[in-house]
């Protein structure tokens, strides 16, 4: 027998999670639509904080544990906010033996961060990504959304620079 | 649909396309994405949006990556050229030699070994048909094989074409797939499932990423078959989030196919049923492995347990499930289309049919191959590939990623199968293939590999956890020159407990890279014992040199 519980409010009065509870009412509030539903969180909001877990815990019947659970055991989650602008590495293979590190190391002489890490202003975050499947031109990075190829240290940080001063 | 109706469908696909003269082909791919492909289709585009002869087209990889943005064109009745490095300002020089001679300057040798010496099956549509047009597809033969399936075949014979041909997993392992499928086809009726696996995560492998961005449909046929063949109705795909080029064009191809009766319910009219629906990943190496990725399909933490039973016997929900690799699927419109024995034809006695690799570090020709089993290394390496670049010199191969190890010169004349290689302390793994030059030091390299293992380890069982963590440590201590003859014993031994004692294949290979660079360029190892000298002042390097490897020997034995 399943007892019916009351709908769970949202955490705020935010439109987002309409489209978050559009989400989970497509899978009938499901337990299996756990990671589609945190995608879905993560994509609106940009990171999950306690409130949503608990948001989406209540939603769709789980625990809170199983939820943090999840959404610590995958890298592509983030319990923290992340910055205006993101650059992700590739950190793969190929881009390895063609100098991804000398990337890394440029990141960190520049803005004092390493992979995982956002500065402190918010302004850019530094991913780190197992392989982006470019390795044709390695070493590669994503600039906000944009692959680049065949990079050098320099061509890097001036494009970082760019969408940083684009955008303020 | 009948088999008629779908032939009657093609030739009218094939007749409307007819009209242009010059079909301009684009490669969008996200090789040549990133090397600006979009910006030149789209000056393409505008520059011959008046012309009714001319049709430009975006489609999936071609292959050599190292040379994108490639462009294609093909004018009737003459042989097609290939542009490479293509950019905006050369739009107008390509449009206007249309007609007449090709552009020279921009000319990329079709000749070359790279595209000659391929044999392509999984990858015959990809960078021909744009891949987000389901019509395209039909036209190119495709959704042949399911409609002749569905309405003229029985499961069985199904079956018995996939036993025929001899194809085995694409993923790695190389499990039968004809037996794989009759174990699930046997297990008795109640819901199945049928689960592809497009979980690419060895860094240095896109294989299956261009399959899912330059020809969605055949995927989606092959699994469509795979349900008729062993009694599912429903299907997933995994794919990594980090993907989202292949997820949009699946997305779309599923929607299509479903449109034109190919998924769906009630199958070209028979009372067979299937729909396909799309999981994404959310970044973890570990979804890779069977186990773990029906996990996380049910929303759960990826964590392998332990087999048996197999998914076959118990898998999602605790149903019987056939999973398979993207390319595995890729194979299958082909095999049903032309016949088991048309495949069986094709590569070595055991490794039957063709291989797909992604060609990457320090070689020319980066970029995507479709190769016959049994080629050999040196071919693939040196022919296709075209060697490493001016002023580097060849030292290994490395294949099978984290999985896998590096091979040397030695072993170049090996006939690529996935017997020969796992002998040779390597293994074919799912496809990636990087090339190594002297800069690399194969110390850093397996240290490279084992920090990725650890981070990816998903904690369940301690050999794995443990294990890998503490290889990692030695490795770093040896790489940077403070290690002991002790140190390179320990590893060893460590090695073959974690390699024994995992739980799934992530544990069980993590030691490979380890092991097969120990094997081949031992001297590397050693070497970095003797740079350390000891702080309290032990025997200068010279006089140790000699002793390491066979005091090792005696320590692990």
């Amino acid at each position: 027998m399943t007892l019916q519980l009351a709908k769970p409010a949202p955490p705020d009065d935010d439109k987002r999670w309409k489209m978050v509870e559009v989400t989970m009412r497509r899978s009938g509030y499901a337990s299996h639509a756990l990671i589609e539903t945190l995608h879905r969180v993560q994509g609106l909001f940009g990171y999950l904080d306690e409130p949503a877990m608990n948001f989406v815990a209540e939603s769709l019947g789980l625990p809170l544990s199983k939820v943090y659970g999840v959404a610590t055991f995958y890298h592509l989650f983030s319990l923290k906010p992340q910055g205006k602008h993101t650059c992700v590495i590739c950190t793969g293979t190929a881009c390895y033996i063609k100098g991804a590190r000398e990337l890394v190391d440029g990141l960190r002489q520049k803005y004092g961060i390493e992979l995982g890490q956002t500065t402190p202003d918010l302004e850019l975050s530094a991913v780190g990504a197992r392989c982006i499947g470019a390795c044709g031109l390695a070493p590669a990075a994503v600039v906000d959304g944009e692959v680049l190829g065949n990079l050098t240290v320099d061509q890097l940080l001036a494009r970082i620079e760019k969408v940083i001063h684009d955008a303020t | 649909m009948q088999l008629e109706e779908l032939s009657e469908l093609a030739a009218e696909i094939q007749e409307s396309q007819q009209h242009c003269d010059h079909c301009v082909r684009v490669c969008m791919a996200a090789g040549c994405q990133s090397s600006g492909a979009k910006v030149v289709f789209d000056a393409l585009s505008e520059k011959t949006a008046e012309s009714e002869h001319v049709c430009v087209k975006g489609v999936g990889c071609m292959g050599l990556c190292a040379a994108g943005p490639l462009v294609e064109v093909t004018s009737r009745g003459q042989a097609p050229v290939m542009y490479q490095q293509v950019t905006e300002a050369d739009a107008q020089e390509v449009v206007d030699s249309l007609g007449g001679a090709p552009v020279e300057r921009l000319r990329c040798p079709s000749d070359m070994p790279f595209f000659t010496s391929q044999h392509k099956i999984v990858l015959e549509n990809s960078g021909v048909i744009d891949p987000e047009q389901i019509k395209e597809y039909i036209a190119a033969d495709g959704y042949r094989a399911l409609v002749h399936a569905v309405t003229e075949m029985t499961p069985a014979e199904v079956l018995r074409e996939v036993d025929v041909s001899g194809l085995r997993g694409r993923g790695g392992g190389g499990y039968p797939a004809g037996l794989k499928w009759s174990t699930v086809s046997k297990m008795p009726g109640g819901d199945k499932f049928v689960v592809c696996n497009g979980d690419e995560g060895d860094p240095g492998a896109f294989m299956d990423r261009a399959v899912l961005e330059s020809d969605p449909h055949r995927v989606i046929e092959g699994m469509v078959l795979a349900g008729y063949a062993v009694g599912a109705a429903h299907g997933f795909i995994y794919v990594r989030a980090e993907y989202p080029l292949a997820v949009e064009r699946l997305t779309k191809a599923i929607r299509d196919a479903t449109k034109q009766g190919f998924l769906g319910q009630n199958i070209c009219e028979t009372r067979f049923s299937f729909d396909i629906e799309i999981r994404l990943g959310a970044g973890a190496f570990v979804c890779g492995e069977e186990t773990a990725l029906m996990a996380s399909i049910e929303g759960r933490r990826g964590q392998p347990r332990p087999r048996p039973p197999y998914p076959a016997q118990s898998g999602l929900w605790g149903y019987s499930t056939l999973i398979n690799n993207v390319e595995t699927f890729a194979n299958i419109p082909p095999i049903i289309r032309r016949g088991g024995a048309w495949f069986a034809s094709i590569g070595t006695e055991k490794s039957k049919g063709t291989k797909v690799f992604a060609l990457a570090g320090r070689i020319r020709n980066t970029g995507l191959i479709e190769v016959p089993m049994g080629i050999t290394l040196r071919d693939i390496v040196f022919t296709i590939g075209g060697g490493v670049p001016e002023g580097s010199q060849f030292k290994a191969v490395q294949t099978g990623g984290p999985s896998g190890g590096c091979l040397p010169e030695e072993f170049l004349d090996l006939p690529v199968d996935y017997d020969t290689l796992r002998q040779a302390g390597s293994i074919m793994g799912s496809g990636g293939m990087i090339v190594m030059d002297q800069t690399s030091s194969m110390v850093d390299v397996a240290r490279y590999f084992m920090e990725f293992c650890m981070d990816e380890s998903c904690g369940k069982c301690v050999p794995c956890r443990a294990g890998t963590h503490q290889m990692h440590a030695l490795l770093d201590k040896i790489a940077q020159g403070h290690g002991s003859v002790k140190d390179l014993a320990l590893l060893e031994e460590l090695c073959e407990v974690v390699r024994a004692m995992s739980l799934c294949g992530l544990g069980q290979t993590a030691p490979n890279p380890v092991l097969s660079t120990l094997q081949h360029f031992r001297m590397e190892y050693v070497a970095k014992l003797q740079e350390h000298a000891l702080p309290d002042g032990g025997p200068p390097a010279s006089e140790r040199s000699a002793t390491p490897p066979a005091e090792s020997q005696e320590t692990t034995s």
